[in-house]
């Protein structure tokens, strides 16, 4: 549990490819919403919606791994929604991808503009 | 163990039965990225809290695969529906292999 293998940071295609199968996803279903600009980029508050989805994950195109975080919702979930914070690197457009419980998907995406970036760089 | 972790919720105190609430989550951690170098250019090694649950009696409200890019202090704000009275379990994972844990009881009424 605690040793996690070495992995070659994925693309952020790989992992979209990887969560959704490859299959078409939809405009509409799912709701991001993040600043248009963003002074710190160390703490950029997000905020995932997609009623009816099973889990949502979110990437960071620009950041050197794309990963973000990826919401499962459970029975007791009282909306498909979460709100967090988050690091960018730089301006790049975060990404999140809804899957639903019958398979289907939708998709999201914004862009944030930074002026600091957030990975320490 | 990283140092001086501290998980802190906001929970309702209580709520109506089949009401849905919203949760506040936030635990003091440094989420060291692994990107970053300290001053002779080193690589700080990767640490950072990797998992965040919450249940309630044992039901599975949010499961949250974290990656390095959610911010030092991670805070998390969800709604989930209460059934009956009972307790909300939230649970961290840390890459080191601790698990913080805090749980909190809403009453029905």
């Amino acid at each position: 549990l605690t040793v996690l293998p070495f992995r070659v940071a994925a693309s952020a295609d790989d992992k979209i490819a990887e969560f959704t199968g490859g299959a078409d996803m939809k405009a509409e279903g799912i709701t991001l919403t993040a600043p248009e600009i963003a002074e710190n980029g160390n703490t950029v508050p997000i905020t995932v919606d997609a009623p009816g989805a099973a889990s949502i994950m979110v990437l960071a195109t620009g950041n050197p791994t794309p990963g973000v975080a990826q919401f499962n919702f459970g029975p007791l979930a009282g909306s498909q929604s979460a709100t967090t914070r988050i690091r960018l690197a730089g301006t790049q457009d975060v990404v999140a991808i809804a899957k639903f419980e019958d398979g289907s998907f939708a998709r999201a995406a914004s862009t944030v503009k930074v002026t600091i970036g957030g990975c320490g760089g | 163990m990283a140092s001086g972790v501290r998980p802190r919720v906001k929970v309702p105190k209580s709520a109506s039965a089949g009401e849905t609430i919203t949760l506040k989550t936030l635990i003091s951690h440094p989420m060291e990225s692994g990107q970053r170098k300290d001053s002779s250019g080193n690589v700080i090694p990767r640490s950072i809290i990797n998992r965040f649950t919450c249940e309630f009696n044992g039901q599975m409200v949010v499961d949250v695969a974290m990656e390095p890019a959610i911010s030092t202090n991670p805070y998390f704000e969800f709604e989930a529906t209460v059934p009956e009275a009972g307790d909300f379990k939230f649970t961290w994972y840390d890459d080191d292999g601790d698990v913080y844990e805090e749980t909190k009881p809403v009453a029905i009424g």
